[in-house]
């Protein structure tokens, strides 16, 4: 448990801050000065959130697979606890993404779900990780919870391009790929602002889940106190040897 | 390779003296296709659509107890802690146990085909091809069912836990057995078979490959 850093330093904190911050400018920015979209009026605005919250779903599972694999082949707690917030932030993120995606569905294209590759795979994945997030509260060694989870996390990574084509060629409606590029330049800069105030958010999110996560390790590992002795936990940590 | 074919020797053996609770397995899948016609209503042209779909349910909610019930017997008498103490790879019992898995799947599918054709009148003629989907499907289904099952059968909450994995994994399996099982049925006039069991293929072999991998980090202490 040599890597389980528990650090109380505020660098969390001033990336949700300034994650706050950016969000807000992207935000405001894409509600009231960016022009309507020519087709869809003022309905495309939630592209200035859903856009960053897809990028940095997508990046938190595939974060999660290389985090999975780095706490198989390692084997130290602290790949662990990372895997554990990522996936955590990850399935948080997708299930906000699916939400925003029905909430733009419904008024463009009348239904709230459609079979859309994309949306079907958000969606497999969403409970998939959210399984093994469920499987790591019902194993109580943490040493097997640590394998078992990352074992499920590299298999359901690998199934993710199995689901996407799959669901592409059952249905073969497929809806015009909405990608950046794709993107007018009057509404380029609320959604980098917004993407990169999305992505400190994760971070700041993911450092912060890591730390409880690390907390609840170190008291799981702690061999039994001879005494009951009310020990500070970060004091605790930084003996204990933080990176 | 000699150790798989113990391992799977011993699984076999298993299941066949617990045959009692394959063939109550089997019921339940026959329950669950009466169900779901139910669920449609006497509407047999609907029926006749959806018939691949049931089945393929049907199999897949009885798969979990089946599964679950392969390593439960392990769990017993610490029988998994024995088995690894024997000099044989940890990879030739998850394979033995993942064939029989697969047999014992195969072999379902194939009973309830029977209970299919009479409820939804949903026949086809084009019976190897059927049995070749229904092996391809429950290889699909046995190869991360084997592995998941080995980590639930430890766990406190497995009931619950073994479908939450299983099933959002196996979506890729669901629909091209489905969409392989509907085509033999409902007739394949645009030449699609070929691709759906080509998908099933790649999903078997990555799965067979991938989880026979994994599967000694699960069990190793």
């Amino acid at each position: 448990m040599a890597g389980l850093s528990t650090s109380r330093s505020r660098t969390p904190f001033v990336l949700l801050g300034l994650a706050g911050t950016l969000l807000t400018w992207g935000s405001v920015w894409g509600l009231f000065f960016a022009p309507p979209e020519f087709h869809m009026g003022d309905v495309y605005r939630i592209l200035y959130i859903h856009v960053p919250t897809a990028w940095n779903a997508m990046l938190a599972f595939t974060a999660c697979f290389v985090l999975a694999v780095l706490s198989l082949a390692k084997g130290d707690f602290a790949w662990d606890a990372r895997l554990e917030a990522t996936m955590e932030v990850g399935v948080v993120l997708s299930l906000l993404l699916c939400l925003q995606g029905s909430i733009w569905a419904k008024p463009t294209w009348g239904v709230f779900w459609d079979w859309d590759p994309r949306l079907t795979t958000t969606a497999v994945m969403v409970s998939a990780f959210a399984g093994i997030l469920a499987l790591r509260r019902f194993v109580d060694d943490p040493v097997k919870r640590a394998t078992w989870s990352a074992v499920a996390a590299i298999v359901a990574s690998a199934d993710v391009p199995i689901v996407y084509f799959s669901v592409r060629w059952w249905n073969s409606l497929h809806q015009t790929q909405s990608s950046p590029e794709t993107v007018s330049v009057l509404f380029h800069w609320p959604l980098r602002i917004n993407a990169i105030g999305m992505l400190l958010l994760m971070l700041g999110l993911v450092m912060l889940k890591t730390r409880t996560v690390a907390l609840r390790l170190r008291q799981e590992l702690a061999p039994p106190l001879p005494q009951a002795q009310p020990a500070r936990l970060g004091a605790a940590a930084e003996a204990g040897g933080a990176p | 390779m000699k150790w798989i074919l113990v391992a799977l020797r011993k699984d076999l053996l298993l299941q066949w003296r617990t045959r009692a609770h394959v063939v109550a397995i089997l019921l339940f899948g026959a329950t669950a296709l009466l169900l779901f016609s139910f669920a449609v209503g006497p509407n047999s042209e609907a029926l006749l659509q959806f018939a691949a779909g049931f089945l393929w349910l049907g199999l897949m909610l009885s798969s979990t107890l089946a599964l679950a019930e392969s390593f439960q017997t392990e769990m017993e008498e610490r029988a998994l802690e024995g088995l690894l103490l024997l000099p044989a790879p940890a990879r030739a019992i998850y394979y033995g146990k993942a064939i029989g898995n697969w047999l014992q799947l195969t072999l379902l599918g194939v009973g309830l085909v029977p209970v299919m054709v009479v409820l939804y009148d949903a026949a086809t003629w084009r019976l190897p091809e059927l049995v070749g989907v229904l092996a391809l499907g429950a290889a699909g289904l046995s190869a991360p069912g084997t592995l998941y099952a080995a980590m639930t059968a430890q766990t406190r909450a497995r009931q619950t836990l073994l479908p939450l994995l299983l099933f959002p994994l196996v979506v890729p399996v669901l629909l091209s057995a489905v969409k392989a099982t509907s085509l033999l049925i409902l007739g394949d006039p645009m030449l699609q078979l070929r691709a759906w069991v080509g998908l099933l293929v790649a999903f078997d072999v990555i799965h067979w490959s991938l989880c026979g991998l994994l599967f000694e980090r699960v069990v190793e202490d």
